[in-house]
């Protein structure tokens, strides 16, 4: 149970709800009932073991105001360019799926559209709201109540998507605002694709606190490739709530990267495994300068037998950045055989950078293989003399050690064009002395 | 080429140089023997300007330039290298990034301009060549389990990348086995010309029976306590540091 906080948001939220909700997206009777959760959960308290280490008050005692359509507001793509990439581009501006920014994809069984463009697929019924919401996370009910027109990405079984969809999420707002954003993709037995998701802001844009919910189905033997590429600047700031559902032979693998910019990020990424032989991989990359907050809960839940889960996160923090890792893996009592890993390795470049680290099993089978592991450290001087001694500059071979630092996890991104993306990323998010 | 003079170091408080003396030229190759706690070491960690080291007084100048004042990666880039007595594992740095890296630093430091892929790879193909470097340890990440003997010989594949002026050798020999030995003074002995020198620091005599030196020097209690041509190393050889204590203490 999360304790009730009367932030100034809350209040805004319980007093103006009817005439917040977005007129384009339907389900009436699913949103009500999440906002009543919402209403009786209220936001996290700092008091929250969830949110311990992630002091959210100071956004929700801000003054907002809620949503922010901006329809047809020209806005500036450049910063979410990646070069090499060949893929359809999708953009959401504030959450809202913008067509007349977007590539239209005429692909045999890919279809993807706003949510109220999909109004009566069947399959948006059947999964909107149905997944996420059961993990009992009142940014999700609130999200559900107010959700807006986001993307729906829907594959066919069988069809295999030939090009990688890039998401691009824009952030503009003339005056403080906060969003609902809400996604959903589904992949149908057999199905894969490989999704881009990148988050920038207008460079003039005032404060924004996004909301943003993704629920993901994979169903059997689909193949879903996921990266998320945080790019924001410093007027952003995000809870993302990413639900995943994978059936039997599926495989899921995701991709976190966060870069210096955005003030504050909250992801929230659960992963169900809600049947046999399922295979999922979770790696991040987060590097923070300045005073950046970046949290990364992870909830890897093993309910069936003969799966498989890899974790991997590396932070790597500068100046008075903080991060948090919650790592949590359940393996329910049906899940034997069950083979799960879980790594988090953090480089503190700066005496007053903070990390706090939290790896957390839970098994309830008894024949299954799991392990973890954490550590946290500083350059080694050492390798760094090793360079210097022959030529490379100071600058130049802490760049290569935090490459270094960062490799066994970038050399597992499948796509080689976002792996040499992220690599540079990571060089231009360097600060030298 | 490189001068010393009157160089005195120490570590933690403790002095370890007290007041050495040493003049290499080009075309030459000087070894420097001692035993156990003299300053050898020391002496190549000041000379490539290891940071934890404290240089107290005295002078070393390196082709005209005062070498204190640079730092590690200058020294590198004026043409000073030191094949370290153990090298580092650096996971996730393929040695051929890193080489890469090492050359387009100096090259820009030189004003040099820089080399083409091709280019670079020929000369990677050569210098593997001509030390007998396996070109599969080349791809892995930098020295990273690497046996004792892959990197000491790493260390001389790149000391052939870098082509340096003086190239001081910290016990390269130890922990090589006899083949091990032989390759590396080899690729040593590839290297030498007329136009640059080499500094070996070693315990025993064993290498300079493969690199045959111009001059011994025997270190001792942070001295050059004595010096010589090779039959002095034959000498140590036969009669022990003990010797040396004894004559340097009487």
């Amino acid at each position: 149970m999360i304790t009730q906080v009367s932030s100034s948001l809350y209040q805004q939220l319980i007093n103006s709800y009817d005439g917040l909700i977005s007129p384009s997206v339907t389900f009436e009777q699913r949103r009500k009932d999440a906002f009543e959760q919402f209403k009786s959960m209220g936001f996290p308290s700092a008091k929250a073991e969830e949110w311990r280490y992630t002091n959210i008050q100071p956004l929700l005692n801000d003054t907002y105001q809620i949503g922010a359509h901006l329809p047809g507001r020209a806005v500036n793509l450049d910063a979410a360019e990646i070069e090499g990439l060949d893929a359809y581009r999708i953009v959401l501006v504030n959450g809202v799926y913008r067509k007349d920014l977007s590539d239209s994809v005429e692909e045999t069984g890919v279809f993807i559209s706003s949510f109220s463009e999909a109004a009566d697929s069947d399959i948006l019924k059947k999964h909107f709201a149905e997944h996420a919401d059961k993990s009992d996370n009142p940014f999700v009910s609130l999200n559900t109540a107010l959700a807006n027109d986001g993307f729906f990405v829907n594959v066919i079984g069988g069809n295999v998507v030939q090009k990688p969809i890039h998401i691009v999420h824009v952030a503009a707002a003339d005056s403080q605002t906060f969003i609902q954003a809400r996604n959903l993709i589904v992949l149908g037995k057999s199905a894969e694709a490989e999704i881009v998701e990148t988050f920038i802001n207008e460079q003039e844009s005032a404060k924004v606190f996004a909301n943003t919910v993704t629920e993901i189905v994979v169903d059997e033997n689909a193949k879903l490739e996921h990266y998320y590429l945080q790019q924001s600047g410093s007027v952003s700031n995000y809870n993302n709530h990413t639900e995943i559902i994978q059936a039997k032979y599926s495989v899921y693998n995701n991709y976190n990267c966060t870069f210096p910019g955005v003030s504050f990020v909250r992801n929230t990424i659960n992963v169900r495994l809600i049947d046999a032989d399922v295979e999922s991989h979770l790696y991040g990359i987060t590097l923070l300068s300045d005073r950046q907050l970046v949290d990364n809960h992870t909830i890897v839940d093993h309910l069936k037998p003969n799966c498989e889960s890899y974790e991997w996160y590396k932070n790597i923090l500068q100046d008075d950045s903080t991060a948090v890792f919650n790592g949590k893996i359940f393996v329910r009592p049906d899940a034997q055989k069950t083979n799960a890993f879980q790594q988090n390795n953090n480089l503190l470049l700066n005496q007053n950078a903070t990390i706090n680290t939290k790896p957390q099993l839970e098994i309830f089978a008894d024949d299954v293989k799991c392990s973890h592991g954490c550590t946290i450290g500083q350059f080694d001087d050492e390798a760094k003399f090793y360079l210097q001694a022959r030529g490379i500059s100071e600058d130049q071979a802490k760049t290569l050690l935090v490459h270094a630092f960062a490799f066994d996890v970038t050399e597992r991104f499948k796509n080689e064009v976002l792996k040499q993306h992220v690599n540079h990323l990571v060089e231009l998010g360097l600060k030298h002395a | 080429m490189l001068n010393i003079n009157n160089l005195q170091a120490s570590i933690e408080d403790k002095q370890i140089l007290k007041g050495l003396n040493l003049q290499v030229n080009p075309g030459e190759v000087h070894a420097i023997m001692g035993p156990n706690g003299s300053g050898k070491g020391t002496l190549a960690s000041v000379l490539a300007g290891r940071p934890e080291y404290e240089v107290t007084a005295g002078e070393v100048t390196f082709d005209g330039k005062d070498l204190l004042e640079l730092a590690p990666e200058e020294r590198a880039a004026e043409g000073l290298f030191l094949a370290f007595q153990y090298p580092v594992e650096i996971p996730g740095v393929s040695n051929i990034n890193f080489l890469k890296t090492a050359i387009s630093e100096i090259r820009k430091y030189r004003e040099l301009p820089q080399l083409n892929a091709k280019e670079f790879l020929n000369l990677v193909k050569e210098k593997q060549a001509l030390v007998e470097f396996d070109a599969k340890l080349t791809n892995r990440s930098l020295n990273e389990g690497f046996s004792g003997g892959e990197k000491k010989r790493n260390e001389i594949f790149q000391l052939a990348m870098l082509q340096p002026k003086l190239a001081i050798l910290d016990e390269t020999d130890s922990g090589l086995d006899i083949d091990a030995l032989k390759i590396v003074a080899n690729g040593v002995n590839q290297l030498r010309s007329p136009d640059n020198a080499f500094v070996l620091i070693t315990h025993y005599q064993r290498l300079l029976e493969y690199i045959v030196p111009d001059f011994v020097h025997v270190l001792y209690n942070g001295k050059i306590v004595r010096s010589g041509t090779k039959e002095l190393a034959l000498e140590l050889e036969e009669k022990g540091y003990d010797w040396i204590k004894e004559n340097v203490s009487a």
